[in-house]
């Protein structure tokens, strides 16, 4: 019983340490508001790249249209905080949690009849569905239309990212480690045998895929209530590509590596500023290096594990690798 | 009652007919050989029996109950399960993490009970933990429990697919061509294990084997199909020394 707590002691308190470590950087001014955004980016980042993660690195399913759900997330959220009127923090809560069932409604409908045939359906349909939300939106009266949908309430802070990031991230280990998660990951490896064994492959890669839609639109309805403004032509294919490249360059099926690499690839950009034109060329040589020397991303399948550093003996009940 | 009960069963593909009017009556806990020559329709009568395909005429009982057009995960949970003639196996994971998906339909926790990791989840990982630890201690694995699937010698992976598929907890085993690629020495061995898992488990097994030899010794009663007719039913006595049998097999 004792060392099934210990990888918990160890998490939690490196959650709590880095959170204090960023409070006191913000407070004595370290960190100011512009590196603030970054690290918010960094947090939205984090939820779209581990969403996406479950439906491409677990279940298997190569997804195009990511941006497509944040999108949804985004405006339904917006649209949301505008009509009503409830504590911030409330607010902010109601408002994303509206966005992320818009999206995973939108999952839904998309998934059921994208995943119920055998092979890789899923990334033509997603991909066009991407484009169609962008188009929809930009010709809908309530969003805004080309304008954008501006005046969102700017509820989104760092404590809220920081939160909604760690819970999301969470909720998806520990779905990933359980029999659900383990039925996905069958999927993956192999969805004949995975019917063989007793498993309803459409139901969990219809739960695997929507699931992942709604904490897209999670990702969304912070993006939409930290900008402030929403244009549609910053949920487009590159979008969905960009995440999809910080799932691939993190390793498809590691949600550490898709942490890494949702800070790197945030922070990059950022310092590459004065290049930005040439930000898809550095992403592409970047994945054709990562390609070329370790294919597998940067952590492949593995999670990086505190437990592991301290060697602490790795409970044989974890998936641990 | 039979336990498994086949009606005029067949299958077209096209044009071909690769199985048809095929009549099969299983007992419990019987041991059935399935034999016949390459591209008789062994493998396509697993494949109708698990609703991998579905029949284009007949029907099949299971306990009474027609399974004809069930999906192939019901059947499972039914009492049928299987091995594939090409070993397929859940290859990057663990062999005991190939045998713990076989639990799943047998599990109770909630996605949620799952996610918050409630004293349930515990409860139930724990369980399926010791009963997959078990089950491959009956193979002789419990050493490789954590070695990558597809790091395992061949003969290992093809008990490991035998594993997983009792641990599915059928009434009805399908094993298709499970010596395939084994040795003589591994070959007689695995008879063995077959014979014993039939025992131990009180299941009855339907097992395809290309080389009507070895089914001979373990089977009480074997099904030779050619074209996918069935050609002849009976013990291995009667199989031996019936003339349509050694007719099908020496114009091979
Ligand atoms: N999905 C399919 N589509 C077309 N033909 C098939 C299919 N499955 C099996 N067949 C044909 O059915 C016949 C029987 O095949 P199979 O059952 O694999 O034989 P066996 O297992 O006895 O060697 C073969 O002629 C094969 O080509
Ligand atoms: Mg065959």
């Amino acid at each position: 019983m004792k060392s099934k707590l210990k990888p918990y002691i160890i998490n939690t308190v490196a959650i709590i340490f880095t959170y204090v470590i960023l409070i006191l950087l913000m407070q004595t001014g370290i960190i100011n508001s512009y590196y603030e955004g970054i690290v918010i980016s960094i947090g939205i980042n984090i939820i779209l790249a581990t969403s996406l993660n479950l439906a491409t690195g677990y279940l298997g399913q190569l997804a195009l249209g990511h941006a497509g759900f944040m999108a949804i997330g985004a405006y339904a959220s917006a649209i949301c905080t505008s009509m009503m009127n409830l504590p911030d923090l409330l607010q902010l809560i109601v408002s994303i949690l509206i966005g992320g069932i818009f999206a995973g409604i939108f999952g839904i409908l998309i998934g059921i009849p994208a995943l119920r045939l055998k092979g890789d359906y899923l990334a033509i349909i997603t991909l066009g569905f991407g484009e169609i939300i962008r188009v929809v939106i930009l010709n809908m009266k309530i969003t805004g239309g080309a304008r954008g949908f501006r005046g969102i309430l700017p509820l989104t802070s760092f404590n809220s990212v920081f939160w909604i990031t760690v819970i999301i991230v969470l909720i998806i280990y520990t779905l990933i480690n359980s029999r659900h998660g383990r039925a996905i990951i069958s999927i993956r490896e192999d969805e004949i045998a995975s019917e063989a064994v007793g498993i309803n492959t459409t139901y969990y890669k219809i739960f695997a895929f929507s699931l992942a839609a709604f904490f897209a639109g999670i990702g969304g309805g912070l993006y939409a209530h930290y900008y402030t403004v929403l244009d549609p032509a910053s949920f487009g294919f590159m979008r969905s590509i960009e995440i999809l490249i910080i799932v691939v360059l993190g390793g498809m099926g590691s949600l550490t590596g898709s942490i890494v690499a949702a800070i790197i690839l945030t922070i990059l950009p950022q310092l590459l500023l004065d290049f930005s034109d040439y930000r898809m060329l550095i992403y592409s040589i970047l994945l054709i290096i990562m390609m070329i020397f370790r294919p597998q991303g940067l952590l492949g399948k593995t999670e990086f594990s505190l437990t592991k550093l301290f060697k602490i003996t790795p409970n044989n009940k974890e998936r641990s690798e | 009652m039979a336990l498994l009960e086949t009606k005029d069963l067949g299958i077209n593909f096209g044009g071909l007919r690769a199985v048809g009017d095929f009549n099969i009556k299983i007992e419990d806990n019987q041991l059935i050989g399935l034999i016949g020559p390459n591209g008789a329709g062994k493998t396509t009568v697993f494949n109708l029996l698990t609703g991998v395909y579905l029949p284009t005429e007949g029907s099949i009982y299971l306990n009474g109950e027609n399974i004809v057009g069930k999906k192939p995960y019901e059947i499972v949970q039914k009492g049928i399960s299987r091995t594939f003639q090409n070993i397929r196996l859940f290859k990057d994971l663990s062999v005991i993490d190939n045998v713990k998906m076989a639990f799943h339909h047998k599990m109770n926790y909630s996605i949620g009970a799952g996610i918050l990791r409630l004293p349930y989840y515990w409860k139930e990982e724990k369980e399926i933990h010791e009963k997959a630890l078990d089950l491959l201690k009956l193979f002789n694995m419990e050493k490789l429990a954590y070695a990558t699937a597809k790091n395992l010698p061949y003969g290992e992976q093809r008990k490991l697919e035998i594993a997983r598929a009792l641990a599915t907890n059928p009434k009805l085993l399908l094993l298709d061509e499970p010596a395939a690629g084994m040795n003589p020495q591994e070959t007689n061995e695995l008879m063995k294990t077959i014979h014993f898992i039939r025992d131990k488990f009180q299941i009855a097994i339907l097992l395809i084997e290309h080389d009507m030899g070895l089914v001979m010794g373990i089977c009480e009663k074997i099904v030779v199909i050619d074209y996918g007719i069935i050609i002849a039913t009976g013990t291995p006595e009667e199989i031996k020394n019936n003339k349509k049998v050694i007719g099908a097999y020496l114009g091979e």
